[in-house]
């Protein structure tokens, strides 16, 4: 389970401040799909980079699984991201010296896995996203789609606890779209904590639960109808 | 969930992944970048290896010519009170029973003055054509045994044993090769092969017919006329076989100073000096030696820094041009450390690459051409020094120059802060 206590995050820029996350609390129950949507600035890609240790926020607390990854060591955080979560970015964010493969092989060698073993977990994440036939391709040689698809293949290879997403259909065809939030939807079916940002409303009613946010507060908090 | 919770990230992890990261990336990288930056290392390693190489080698042509030709492994000579070694055959004997000896030659010699136009009636204050040198004098047939000296004489003949009245000359006594015009120092203006010079040691004079000069670059030859043993016993007025020097060469892979010990023990040391060659090179050779070593490490030391700036420009642009990615890197969990290595593993990859290149160059290419042709310096044929193990340790230093300037830019990357370097803030 990950929670949020009295979560603020303040921008400051000479004598301008600016309040991007004002005080949250929740929390996301370990198995569920959330959706954290709002207009452009309100906040929503803050909160995802606070909630997944990629920033350290101006006040408040993150707890997974009750611990506070707030005043924890760079070291550990990164241990925490590497062991509990996955990420999935707009613009894919894979590395476009590595192929397929080698993406997602990467994380499980950190992990400590010997190459054979990293390598066949990396394969059944790449079959699972429907990749097994471009494995072995760089990321120049795939579509758009199929890059985001070796992002969320790097994401649940080592089996994370939490897997956020920051809209990770901005840059797709409504078609390649709709199979990276069924692939979600599937993975969320297996047990998977999916927390996702998102411009699109009816990728939002797809999910468990979804938060509103506007200027860095948490508009609604509605669970979906399924 | 995970099924390997809470890994520490040991230093072989950061290792794995840093050398996987690495071997990918230079595996992919643009092929002409790679290869100018080879190309960079590899001249840096020649200039390490060749440029002091050669500065050295120029006084080791030197030092070898003289160990080959003139003193051979040991040299027992006169004292330096004394004009000759006492119980020379004696101790000529004693050198033929060393343990790994090869052969020998006894040489004799005396300070003289050599003039050419001695016939010619002289103006008053004209000073005459002469010069000053040492007479030589060798037993033809022995010497070329030990020495091959025939193979110097640039023009005329060499000596047989019946050539009482002839001589060879050195080219340093000669205007034609060694053309000095200072005040003191005179060489000899009207001499070829054939001239008939007169020599004069001591209170004894004859003359002789110049039969053949010889162009060594080793100095006992260069600068002496050269005659038969006879001839100069008797020009120095010895009426005993007493040499002014016995030079000897072992056997290859025999320890000189052993052989040292030997004659030592055998009690030559009573009648005469006994030096090792490395002891009997004088010491401005030395001095020569290490001087132009230090002069070679200095240029080899800004080689070395060019190649570092290089190297860490290099890394560096790659490292920032790369930022986003190791912010990426970060973000999915892989030690910094991890990273930080496979930038180190990647300039170790170039240096590896162009020290290996540089390595065949100097040991197939540039060793046995300048073994085969030396270079042609006044005093020595230069050759290239490389020994293996210094050839090694210099590779060893630009290895280790390289990886510190590939970890500095590296560091410096990726100390920035994560979620900046994924988002290119």
């Amino acid at each position: 389970m990950i929670q949020a206590k009295n979560l603020t995050k303040i921008f400051t820029s000479g004598e301008q401040r600016i309040v991007a996350l004002d005080n949250l609390t929740f929390s996301v129950p370990e198995g569920q799909f959330l959706t954290v949507t709002g207009k452009s600035g309100s906040g929503k890609s803050t909160l995802l980079y606070q909630l997944g240790l990629l920033d350290l926020p101006s006040s408040g607390e993150v707890l997974i699984d009750g611990v506070d990854m707030v005043p924890v060591s760079e070291n550990e955080r990164t241990m925490t991201r590497l062991n509990d979560l996955g990420y999935i970015f707009q613009d894919y964010a894979i590395i476009p010296s590595l192929t397929a493969l080698e993406n997602t092989v990467v994380p499980l060698l950190m992990q400590g896995y010997p190459l054979p073993e990293a390598e066949e977990k990396a394969k059944k994440a790449l079959i699972r996203v429907g990749l097994g036939d471009r494995m072995n391709n760089l990321p120049s040689q795939l579509s758009g789609g199929q890059q985001q698809r070796v992002a969320i293949a790097r994401a649940i290879g080592h089996s994370p606890k939490i897997i956020f997403a920051d809209e990770p259909t901005a840059n797709l065809d409504s078609e390649t779209s709709d199979q990276v939030i069924q692939t979600f939807i599937d993975l969320n079916k297996e047990g998977q904590t999916i927390v996702m940002v998102t411009h699109e409303p009816e990728y939002a009613k797809l999910a468990h639960r979804t938060i509103t946010m506007a200027d860095g507060k948490v508009l609604s908090d509605v669970m979906n109808k399924k | 969930m995970a099924d390997r919770t809470r890994i520490e990230n040991s230093f072989s992890q950061n290792i794995k992944v840093g050398w996987y990261l690495a071997k990918r990336d230079v595996k992919r990288a643009n092929i002409w970048t790679t290869a100018l930056i080879v190309l960079v290392m590899t001249f840096t390693f020649l200039n390490l290896v060749v440029v002091s190489g050669i500065l050295i080698g120029l006084i080791q042509g030197s030092e070898d010519a003289q160990k080959k030709y003139a003193i051979g492994d040991i040299v027992i000579s006169s004292f330096l009170d004394h004009a000759f070694i006492e119980q020379s055959p004696k101790v000529a004997d004693i050198a033929r029973t060393i343990p790994g000896f090869k052969d020998e030659t006894v040489r004799y010699s005396g300070s003289a003055k050599v003039e050419s136009d001695y016939r010619k009636t002289l103006a008053p204050g004209q000073i005459a054509d002469g010069a000053g040198g040492s007479f030589l004098g060798i037993d033809p047939v022995e010497e070329e045994k030990f020495s091959g000296v025939s193979k110097f004489i640039i023009r005329g003949q060499y000596l047989t044993p019946e050539d009482q009245d002839s001589v060879l000359i050195g080219k340093n006594l000669l205007y034609e090769f060694t053309p000095i015009d200072a005040p003191g120092f005179q060489t000899l203006k009207n001499v070829s092969i054939g001239s008939r010079i007169r020599i004069t040691v001591g209170n004894n004079q004859k003359e002789y017919y110049v039969k053949g000069i010889v162009s060594s670059k080793v100095d006992v030859f260069d600068t002496s006329v050269i005659g038969l043993a006879s001839e100069v016993r008797k020009m120095t007025g010895r009426t005993d076989l007493n040499a002014s020097s016995i030079a000897i060469q072992l056997v290859p892979g025999t320890d000189p100073i052993a052989a040292k010990q030997f004659l030592l023990a055998s009690g030559v040391g009573s009648y005469a000096r006994v030096q090792t060659a490395d002891e009997a090179f004088p010491k401005f050779l030395q001095d020569i030696k290490t001087t132009f070593a230090i002069l070679g490490n200095a240029i080899s030391g800004i080689g070395l820094i060019v190649a570092s700036i290089t190297i860490f420009i290099v890394i560096f642009v790659n490292a920032i041009t790369r930022r986003r990615f190791i912010g990426i890197l970060k973000g999915i969990g892989i030690n910094r450390r991890a990273i930080l290595y496979s930038y180190m593993f990647q300039a170790l990859m170039y240096a590896l690459i162009g020290v290996t290149i540089g390595m065949l160059l100097v040991f197939v290419i540039i060793k046995p051409y300048f073994t085969a042709h030396p270079i042609n310096f006044p005093f020595s044929d230069g050759i290239l020094v490389a020994t293996v193990s210094g050839t090694f340790l210099r590779a060893g230093i630009l290895m280790v120059t390289t990886i510190i300037a590939g970890y500095i830019p590296a560091r410096i990357v990726i100390k920035q802060n994560t979620l900046s370097a994924i988002l290119g803030r």
